[in-house]
């Protein structure tokens, strides 16, 4: 080391930034790496809008109280995955799956399912934030009054259970009767997590939950996600991959409506087994 | 390339002038007609309009049954067609794209619908005269609401499909997602989200209803007295100026001016009211 202050040494190879360091996660929680048992076994999952594939034969297993992320580049059938995970593409023409998505043991994609009963269990949140045009307390207790009837009291628990666990308690608690539009866009994305937790789903669908967010509302958005994993299996959809590693436990890269390679989030990133997953880590292409 | 330039500026300002002139040669007509009315109407209103019947030709009077019989067939008639109007329309937005009968289904309706939105007034009130008046052998207030309810009826179907359109389908799906069953969707979700816009609808179908002449000629004819029985016929504000105004009595060509005037006054009163408290809303 040189003591004239004049020179300076060159900066030696190790501190060149690495895959490791640019995506390991930052803050204390570390990912969970071992596997929970399996909440959603997906089997040759095939999915068709009118006569064009757009999954081609998928199989993944979804783990238990583990944050799973999906990535890959635009197109390539992350969301549609994510949206045959509760079948909300039943709402429109045209649009089939076929395979198997067992959830604990049983198969949803099966006619004879009951939607509502699905959809309690497995709940998500979009891109947009859509708050309903009503107050902050009904869009909270809409969703709850479709499966119980409860009295004020316990709706009034329950409303600040689900904004709590959605981390909004402290900046609504005082004007629960204005509108749910009347919030910024991260506190109206957070009102649509509490609204989706407040009916206790086992598993939590995200898809893309902080992409029209600022920043700051999307690190909290983040935190909410590590917080929520205790007690929800969730399964995020991003297109930032920083984002995926930061979060997630489990990702599954995929292209073009295949699986391309699934597996702990630390070992995909940093010493992924396929050629293709590399090229999008680095950046190579997408 | 100067020479372009200031053929570009002549042309622009020529049509700039042109539209203006256009655009005032149209208010000015409507200043007219209002200024019309205004001039003839006025000397006519007294407080007698608002509390006394229609007279013989001759004797002091006002328009109050005329007054009453309008409102009564306007509240019937959009009564009937509204909801009607908003549960075809709910259809059209929320439930055409079930499958493909429905899809053919909600085809054949927006073409029909149309149709009866362009359909003269008074085929309409022939219709109804047809079908209500002469089994009956009596004109009635009913037959009148009826052929106004078929004239309301395309404009709310129309304006309440358009509305549902405007809700964004994020909105359904979120609501979807939660579990709900799609009439809840409908119900909680997507009439909340377009209530002003609906409202709108109906409101501008009310106004349009307040003036129509031709189908009450057939149906609810004219009283010359006060009557608020449904089953007879009714007074009106359309038909008594029809035959207050051709008839040689100067004072009833007075009162059909003054009723005239009341006519216009309400309706435009109407879609202002409309237009600016629920358009706010929208906006808001």
């Amino acid at each position: 080391m040189s003591n004239d202050g004049m020179t300076q040494e060159i900066a030696p190879a190790e501190s060149k930034p690495t895959i490791r360091t640019i995506l390991a996660p930052s803050d204390g929680e570390p990912a969970k790496d071992t596997p929970g048992a399996p909440k959603i076994e997906i089997r040759g999952l095939k999915f068709f809008y009118g006569s064009a594939l757009a999954l081609k034969s998928v199989d993944m297993t979804i783990h238990d109280r583990r944050v799973t992320a999906l990535i890959g580049p635009s197109g390539c059938g992350k969301s549609t995955l994510l949206r045959t995970l509760n079948r909300i593409y039943e709402l429109y023409p045209n649009m089939r799956a076929e395979g198997e998505v067992m959830l604990d043991g049983e198969n949803i994609l099966s006619p004879s399912v009951d939607l509502n009963w699905l959809r309690a269990r497995v709940g998500m949140v979009f891109q947009k934030p859509t708050p309903f045009p009503m107050s902050i307390y009904d869009n909270i207790a809409f969703g709850v009054r479709l499966y119980e009837r409860i009295s004020t009291v316990e709706m009034d628990e329950r409303v600040e259970q689900a904004l709590t666990k959605a981390a909004l308690w402290g900046e609504v608690k005082d004007k629960l009767r204005a509108s749910g539009l009347s919030l910024s866009g991260g506190q109206q994305q957070r009102l649509c997590i509490a609204r989706t937790v407040a009916l206790n789903p086992e598993v939590l669908l995200l898809d893309e939950p902080a992409s029209a967010l600022d920043p700051i509302s999307t690190q909290r958005i983040e935190e909410l996600i590590k917080e929520l994993r205790d007690d929800y299996t969730v399964v995020i959809v991003t297109h930032n991959l920083q984002q995926a590693a930061r979060v997630s436990d489990y990702t599954a890269l995929m292209y073009l409506g295949e699986l391309v390679e699934f597996g702990a989030t630390e070992t995909l990133f940093t010493r992924p087994s396929k050629k293709q997953t590399e090229d999008y880590i680095t950046g190579r292409f997408g | 390339m100067i020479p372009i330039y200031h053929r570009r500026r002549f042309v622009n300002r020529f049509n700039m002038t042109f539209s203006v002139l256009v655009t005032a040669l149209g208010i000015l007509f409507l200043a007219w007609i209002l200024g019309t009315l205004l001039y003839y109407g006025v000397a006519g209103v007294s407080l007698a309009l608002f509390t006394e019947n229609t007279p013989a030709p001759g004797n002091q009077g006002g328009l109050l049954n005329a007054i009453f019989g309008s409102a009564l067939l306007t509240l019937l008639g959009i009564g009937m067609g509204a909801p009607v109007g908003i549960l075809a329309g709910t259809f059209l937005a929320e439930y055409a794209n079930t499958s493909k009968f429905t899809r053919r289904v909600a085809d054949a309706t927006r073409f029909i619908n149309d149709i009866l939105l362009s359909a003269p007034s008074i085929l309409i009130g022939l219709f109804v005269y047809v079908i209500c008046v002469v089994p009956t052998h009596h004109f009635s207030a009913w037959a009148g609401a009826i052929s106004l309810a078929l004239i309301a009826l395309p404009v709310v179907v129309r304006t309440s499909e358009d509305m549902l359109h405007l809700v964004p389908n994020d909105l359904r799906e979120a609501a979807t997602a939660l579990g709900a069953p799609r009439w809840k969707v409908v119900v909680r979700v997507s009439y909340r989200a377009a209530r002003a816009g609906i409202l709108t609808g109906v409101l501008l179908a009310v106004a349009r209803i307040a003036g129509e002449t031709a189908p009450l000629l057939f149906t609810a004819l004219n009283n010359q007295f006060w009557s608020s029985d449904v089953n007879a016929p009714m007074a009106n504000l359309p038909v008594v100026i029809f035959q207050f105004a051709l008839s040689p009595y100067a004072d009833w060509q007075s009162l059909a001016w003054a009723g005239a005037l009341l006519v216009t006054a309400s309706i435009l009163g109407l879609n202002i009211f409309v237009r600016m408290t629920l358009g706010k809303k929208q906006r808001g």
